[in-house]
């Protein structure tokens, strides 16, 4: 009976495979479902590797290499003392629904995000804006309260992106954009499909239908890309298992770096946190390339402050305070620190933090150090560490980019408080000029090195892996995002 | 009958809505805010007032108990945080794959286990008996997200009969649908069958012991049909009830199995929307689960009703 039943199945899946491997057509792996498609009202990074510049897009946009390039607005000009951005828009630009994109939809997607009711998560970005105005349909005039170096680059962000008044309210499950990808459908649970936008303004995408499949299991997730089921994955979440893709002559595997940080945080309101001789024990104590390799097969960047090799003006400062145990002892000696001491560090579920903190736990009993490894669940991490900053020491991947503004926070869960690097960051949001603010950058990032507020680890790699035929994919990731917009087969 | 029948109706009922009362309390408890989970870590606190409001977060504890079992009763069950669509709608596809994957699972289970128990049974203490019962011991030992991930080895990535992971949609056609099932069904069931297996041997062993097996020999019956119309029949009792427990346990097994297979089904819902602090799709979830669980075995005391009058007359006979 078998061996009737297993030539006819064979036929059927050849058949199956032929047409869906018609070269128009793109699936798309990623880790996590979104919580809706509106990233203008939520945080997850899975909403912007769906949306960002495929479905929705700002006046600016950031690219690869981590530069600002014209989105919907085709030029811009900054008035000499900083405070106005005139954005001249692009003619003729339409939603997906057809409604038309002009300076209106600008101020309305701005008001909305500063709004009292809003519920924009980096509504921070916001806060320069004092006004914006609309002398004719194709101008936005946008009047900052302050000069802020930091405001464009805010303006690229996937939660800064253009929505329109009639549609708005109704992204998060109906996504109208202006990209050059239209929504079609969300299967929850399981995919959500989008197809070329026929209307789009700029260059048409690559493919004339995207899928993109949720797998959270990495080794589903493999089996999936092994299979062909699935043609990229942009962001793969278990670098152990990448030698079976390397093996495979029809992947393509593509190691960079992303605009993350792992980060062992500590709460320096506490002692013995608040003495910063125990915080450079700590950062001599741990040995960051064993650490990655520990954690992620050897793939990712030290770094020695909280600033990485794809954001302008990265300097490499893991030197500071090398690994080095010996000294290790000989601080925590000069800081009265007892062999034995012990503190608690608490764990999130990402393989970088729990099988970060085990290696991390190893080489701190080298220099005497006892850790208690207490492993939590992420909503709680939120609540007790990051909210009510209830902790001593945890190991967290900070993803935002470029975010050296959380050190220079009156409040923020590590307690860091140094006004000389309040003023170097107020410095560099009011500087004007290119040369000055790469200088500023500089000496924030040595400032943090040499506080060693936190022990800065490593920068998340972005570990991609893809059908060899395709072109046209992100190495390196400057923001969360899975741009497909360039993305074609080869053949 | 009727009165049987209308008693366990009502205390279905009311397990339900202790159950629902459980979950909700559960809920409460567990910690972390479902807004600051959706707003991350740059959120400003007003941000996060406002989106507590929107979602209704502020409101007291029993204001939100009742408004949700109301809607409930009705088949209301909320609006999920994370998809802002209704939890009702977010249900039907999924059920409509977690529901074929239990009843294939439990098809299969029963399907094995049955003629495998019944035949080690009549040829007890013989190789067959033997080597199908040293089978099942293993097979109960067996893990199914270990058994699933060798199924994907061998049928998905060598022999590329089925797809790795993933489910085709209802909509491509039925044979795609069952063909992205057929894996995780085995993965399920197979350990199931197992245990299933076991227990109709011994059942059935036991009824072959019984007189009525020797009277139906006595009158010229034959050893098959013996076995078949007389000795299986009576074993049925032990055998549903393992399978209504069965049936109980496949809701949790899909939760895991759905998650090596990638399934969207009732049990990813679950598993995702505890992650996600969506505790309203939670809340509904586990309590219409509950009541699922509460269904089926009121349907199994039914068919022990069926299987044995005296059962639900109360032994008047």
């Amino acid at each position: 009976m078998h061996r009737i039943i297993a030539p006819c199945l064979a036929g059927v899946l050849a058949l199956g495979t032929a047409a869906g491997q018609a070269q128009t057509s793109l699936t798309v792996g990623e880790a996590l479902e979104p919580p809706g498609l509106d990233p203008t009202v939520a945080a997850a990074s899975a909403i912007r590797r769906v949306t960002y510049s495929n479905l929705f897009e700002g006046l600016v946009r950031i690219v690869e290499n981590g530069d600002i390039v014209p989105g919907l607005a085709e030029s811009w000009t900054v008035s000499d003392d900083a405070l106005t951005y005139t954005f001249k828009l692009r003619n003729g630009v339409k939603f997906h629904d057809g409604a038309a994109f002009d300076c209106s939809v600008v101020k309305f997607s701005y008001e909305r995000a500063v709004a009292p009711e809003s519920t924009n998560a980096q509504k921070g970005l916001f806060a320069p804006i004092a006004s914006t105005e609309c002398p004719d349909p194709l101008t936005a005039v946008v009047t900052l309260n302050r000069p802020s170096s930091t405001f464009l680059f805010g303006m690229a962000w996937g939660d800064a992106v253009m929505v329109h008044p009639d549609s708005a309210a109704t992204n998060k499950t109906n996504p109208v954009g202006t990209g050059p990808f239209r929504f079609t459908r969300w299967v929850q649970g399981d995919r959500v499909e989008m197809e070329k936008n026929p209307d789009y303004w700029g260059t048409p995408a690559g493919v004339d239908k995207v899928t993109i499949k949720f797998i959270q299991d990495p080794s589903a997730a493999a089996a999936a890309v092994l299979a062909g089921d699935i043609d990229v994955f942009a962001e793969f979440q278990a670098p152990e298992l990448l030698n079976r893709f390397r093996d495979d002559q029809n992947l393509h595997v593509e190691v960079g770096t992303t605009a993350g940080k792992v980060v062992m945080s500590l709460n320096n309101a506490r002692a013995p946190f608040s003495d910063p001789r125990f915080r450079q024990a700590l950062t001599h104590a741990i040995d960051r390339n064993v650490v990655i390799e520990a954690i992620s097969s050897g793939h990712g960047v030290p770094v020695g402050s909280h600033y990485t090799p794809v954001d302008p003006g990265y300097i490499d400062l893991t030197g500071t305070y090398p690994y080095d145990p010996e000294k290790a002892r000989a601080l925590l000696a000069e800081a009265g620190i007892a062999p034995g001491t012990s503190f608690t560090m608490t764990l999130p579920p990402p393989a970088y933090s729990r099988r970060g903190g085990e290696v991390i736990a190893a080489m701190l009993a080298e220099v005497g150090l006892n850790v208690n490894l207490v492993p939590i669940e992420f909503p709680q991490w939120l609540e007790q560490v990051f909210t009510n900053a209830d902790y001593e020491a945890t190991i967290i991947g900070h993803t935002e980019a470029r975010d050296l503004d959380i050190y220079a926070r009156d409040k923020y869960y590590f307690n860091y408080d140094s006004p000389e690097y309040k003023a170097l960051y107020k410095a560099y949001t009011e500087a004007t000029d290119e040369a000055e603010r790469l200088d500023l950058i500089g000496q924030l990032q040595t400032k943090l090195a040499q506080d060693a507020p936190n022990v800065f680890l490593y920068a998340l790699p972005k570990i991609g892996v893809w059908n060899a035929k395709l072109e046209g994919l992100w190495k390196n990731l400057p923001l969360p995002a899975n741009d497909l917009t360039q993305v074609r087969w080869t053949n | 009958m009727a009165a049987y029948v209308s008693g366990r109706i009502l205390s279905l009922v009311l397990t339900t809505l202790a159950a629902s009362v459980v979950v909700f309390l559960l809920m409460q408890l567990l910690p972390g805010d479902p807004a600051a989970v959706m707003l991350g870590v740059n959120a400003q606190p007003e941000t996060l007032a406002a989106l507590r409001r929107q979602m209704g977060l502020d409101e007291p504890l029993l204001t939100r108990y009742l408004s949700w079992i109301g809607g409930f009763a009705v088949g209301d069950f909320g609006t999920s945080y994370t998809y802002s669509v209704p939890i009702a709608e977010l249900l039907g596809p999924r059920v409509m794959v977690s529901l074929p994957l239990a009843l294939m699972a439990m098809a299969i289970s029963v399907g094995v286990a049955l003629p495998v128990g019944v035949y080690a049974a009549a040829n007890r203490g013989r190789a067959g008996d033997t080597a199908s019962m040293g089978i099942a011991q293993v097979a109960v030992a067996v893990p199914n997200f270990w058994l699933g991930l060798l199924l994907i080895l061998l049928f998905a990535l060598e022999l590329r009969w089925f797809p790795a992971s993933g489910f085709a949609g209802w909509e491509n056609g039925l044979w795609p649908g069952i063909r992205s099932l057929i894996l995780p069904a085995l993965a399920l069931g197979l350990p199931l069958a197992a245990i299933l297996a076991r227990v109709t041997r011994s059942a059935v062993i036991e009824a072959l012991g019984e007189d009525f097996v020797r009277t139906a020999r006595a009158k010229g019956l034959s050893r098959r049909a013996t076995l078949w119309l007389h000795a299986t029949p009576n074993a049925l009792i032990p055998v549903i009830t393992i399978i209504g427990l069965q049936f109980s346990f496949l809701m949790a097994g899909t939760i895991i199995i759905e998650n090596v297979f990638n399934l969207p089904g009732v049990g990813r819902l679950v598993f995702q929307s505890i992650a996600q602090r969506d505790l309203i799709t939670v809340q509904s979830l586990v309590t219409l689960l509950a009541a699922s669980v509460i269904v089926v075995n009121f349907l199994v005391d039914l068919a022990y009703g069926w299987l044995d009058p005296r059962l639900s007359t109360g032994g008047a006979r």
